[in-house]
């Protein structure tokens, strides 16, 4: 080979690598600019949705304020702290739902094993919000459908169904290896031990992305939340009250204030989401691999 | 041999209710009708008085309510609410006339709980036969006590599944049940039977399926775009992700953790925020028209959400902005894991890096991630979210309830909540589920991980 060659396949290579770097950078630019544009819309000075710059002309905290005190019409901090406490029962109770079901699916073994996994994936092929009639009409005749009770109505819905989504938390718990059971029950050990003491600890990366993501469901679902408040807007969630600032009626004087509002949602979930990260990627992995 | 052959029952016992009619003494006989009254004849009082109480409650239920539940459930009610004179207040009053879906609900939900009773009336009777026989064969039987115990030892499986059974049985199968029974109604506003309606078979099915009717002309245009939809937004996001992985995985790229968290960032933000946002840049008067105006770029404002066609390949494009990230993640991990000797060998044989992808990276990806394209498919036949949010199923042609991008799953939802075809919205239901059900059992039965889960562990 000769030096003129070697040179040039460098060369090349340096101008490939260079052309990468490039189109790297375009499309994470693409990729941020949604991101970067709502974090702009939050601090411009101009009211409307109307606007003609990609830039401000005019910077301010105003709407952040705004969202916070102006409570007479849309009462965002109300509405936060609605989903809040929402997504903290709706967190627990699907978090113990889905591990106890996971568990189970993935360690024991007993008659209705087969038969329940494959209901469970049959039930998960109906489109979620199909039976959303139905439901708010159970809640109805449960006495769970007006006032003060409609946060109950949601954690309801947000968490009781969960027991069916195990198939993410049984991949993971099938890597765990059944070696460790069967000694601690040669030890002893209970199966409620085996469960709580061993696998539950050694399932660190599964129960944080279980946590996250059903802590996460009110926050962002908006269907259901909105099928069952109807237009009591005392117990509103944020994601209604987001999608309502959108509305013809609300946008020329809220337009800047969703924006702040989806800053202020989004934060904390992205900062838990980018901790969490590599479990997330883990138990999702689980997933393909169960 | 022949066992093998056989389909063998992994858990055989001999406590049938077959076994407790037959064979059973008089006391196994009277627990068929006295639930739970082996157990207490056995001193077995905490089961015996637990299996009483449920065959208390189910009677008082059906006594009270559940009967005429049944009985209206035929019918599904008549009574129109009516207006009388009250001569005492001298006011016009108002009866309570039936209302159908209650009716119908309160029908499906005790021959719910009736079917429920009969799984429980089961295990009482076999539990009566399991009794009488051990104590036939001199063993000692469970004092309550145990069984408690035995909850959290090899029972364990009852507790844990317990609540969360019930919480699936009430607010997920149950709602399923009744509103797939809404299918076979005439419950819609279409001529006013939104409070009193009737069966009527299976004439939405045929009205659906038929395609000379305006609504089946809609559900064939629909059920296509979904289709096209999922398999544009599947296989788009998996190949583009897949690239994207390999390039920022490459040797030489820098600053990889960068690259990585740039577009990371766009599944941290939840996905109705990013959304609306995108919507709201793509108007007429978005600031993506009036940016490109204002630079003389273009004449006209682009109509991505007016126009079907670019309707259409504008929510394909902005999935591929909220998909490929998560195709990302779930890449970079499995890459990885591809023996690098695989590569060099390649490389010494002269591959070249359009070949080693061909041969070598997307066979293998394709091996481990089957079964997570066939959930992204099926994911994407009912993906509400984009669609619903971006373009809400527009542009829709005026004399038709679906839009053009509209999925089956936006369009169930416009046809109950936006026009209340209640029954109309339950057959898309159901024809979407049977849509899902032929992806998933032709594909899931065919992959290494259904076939042999044991294998894994």
């Amino acid at each position: 080979m000769s030096n003129a060659d070697v040179s040039g396949t460098k060369i090349r290579k340096k101008i490939v690598n260079v052309i990468v770097h490039v189109i790297l950078a375009v499309l994470a630019f693409i990729w941020v600019l949604p991101i970067f544009w709502v974090i702009l819309t939050s601090l411009r000075g101009e009211k409307g949705s109307y606007v003609t710059t990609f830039f401000p002309k005019t910077y301010t905290f105003g709407n952040y304020i705004r969202l916070f005190t102006d409570t007479s019409i849309l009462n965002f901090p109300k509405m936060f702290m609605n989903t809040f406490v929402i997504a903290v029962f709706t967190c627990i109770i699907s978090t113990i739902f889905v591990l106890s079901v996971s568990y189970t699916m993935s360690r024991m073994r007993f008659k209705m094993r087969k038969p329940f996994m494959n209901i469970a994936m049959i039930l998960g092929l109906f489109p979620s919000f199909m039976s959303m009639i139905a439901v708010y009409y159970i809640l109805k005749a449960l006495n769970l459908a007006d006032g003060s009770m409609i946060p109950v109505a949601l954690i309801v819905v947000f968490s009781a169904g969960t027991g069916v989504g195990f198939y993410v938390a049984k991949g993971f718990f099938d890597t765990v290896p059944k070696a460790l059971d069967e000694a601690a029950i040669i030890d002893g050990a209970t199966r409620w031990q085996v469960f709580t003491k061993i696998t539950v600890p050694l399932s660190k990366p599964i129960i944080v992305y279980t946590i996250l993501t059903s802590f996460m469901t009110p926050w962002i679902d908006f269907i259901f939340a909105k099928v069952i408040c109807r237009a009591d807007a005392k117990y509103y969630t944020v994601s209604i009250g987001l999608w309502k600032m959108l509305e013809k009626e609300y946008i020329d004087s809220w337009y800047t204030c969703f924006a702040a509002g989806a800053v202020v949602v989004s934060i904390p979930i992205a900062i838990l989401f980018l901790f969490t990260q590599k479990f997330y990627v883990e138990g999702m992995s689980g997933a393909v691999k169960g | 041999m022949k066992r093998l052959v056989k389909k063998v029952n992994e858990f055989p016992t001999p406590y049938t209710v077959a076994n407790a009619v037959t064979k059973g003494n008089i006391i196994t006989k009277l627990s068929l009708l006295i639930m739970g009254f082996g157990n207490l004849a056995h001193k077995q009082i905490g089961k015996g008085l637990m299996f009483l109480a449920i065959e208390a409650a189910y009677i008082w239920f059906m006594v009270s309510s559940g009967i005429y539940n049944l009985s209206m459930l035929p019918s599904l009610g008549w009574r129109e609410q009516e207006k009388v004179w009250n001569e005492k207040k001298s006011i016009y009053e108002y009866t309570q006339g039936d209302q159908s879906q209650l009716i119908l609900l309160y029908g499906v939900a005790t021959i719910y709980l009736t079917l429920m009773f009969i799984i429980v009336w089961r295990e009482a009777v076999r539990s009566s036969y399991k009794s009488e026989v051990l104590a036939a064969q001199g063993k000692r039987l469970n004092s309550f006590k145990q069984d408690i115990k035995s909850l959290f030892d090899q029972n364990l499986y009852k507790l844990l599944l317990a609540a969360p059974l019930l919480g699936v049985l009430a607010f997920t199968v149950l709602p399923l049940l009744y509103n797939i029974s809404m299918a076979f109604t005439n419950y819609s506003k279409v001529n006013e039977h939104l409070v009193l309606f009737d069966w009527v078979g299976l004439e939405n099915f045929r009205k659906i399926l038929n395609f000379g009717d305006s609504i089946g002309k809609q559900f064939y245009s629909v059920l296509g775009w979904t289709l096209i939809w999922a398999a544009f937004a599947t296989v788009l996001n998996y190949f583009f992700g897949m690239i994207l992985a390999i390039v920022i995985n490459r040797k030489e790229t820098r600053a990889k953790g960068f690259w990585r968290f740039c577009f990371v960032l766009s599944i941290a933000v939840p996905q109705f925020v990013s959304l609306l946002i995108m919507r709201s840049m793509l108007q007429q008067n978005g600031i993506v028209n009036t940016l490109l105006l204002k630079y003389g770029l273009i004449d006209m404002a682009l109509p991505f959400f007016t126009n079907a066609t670019w309707a259409r390949v504008t929510v394909i494009v902005i999935n591929l902005w909220v998909g490929i990230p998560y195709t990302l993640l779930q890449v970079t991990g499995i890459l990885q894991n591809i023996p690098g000797e695989l590569y060099e060998a390649a490389r010494i044989d002269g591959a070249s890096a359009v070949q080693t992808f061909f041969k070598i990276t997307l066979p293998y990806m394709l091996f481990v991630m089957t079964p997570y394209l066939i959930t992204q498919f099926t994911g994407n036949i009912n993906n509400f979210n984009v669609i619903f949010l971006l373009s809400g199923g527009n542009p829709t042609p005026v004399d038709a309830t679906a839009g053009k991008t509209d999925l089956l799953v936006t369009w169930l939802y416009k046809l109950t909540v936006d026009k209340n075809y209640y029954n109309l919205g339950a057959v898309i239901g159901i024809m979407t589920f049977i849509v899902l059900a032929i992806v998933a059992l032709v594909t899931y039965r065919n992959t290494a991980s259904y076939k042999d889960e044991e294998g894994f562990m």
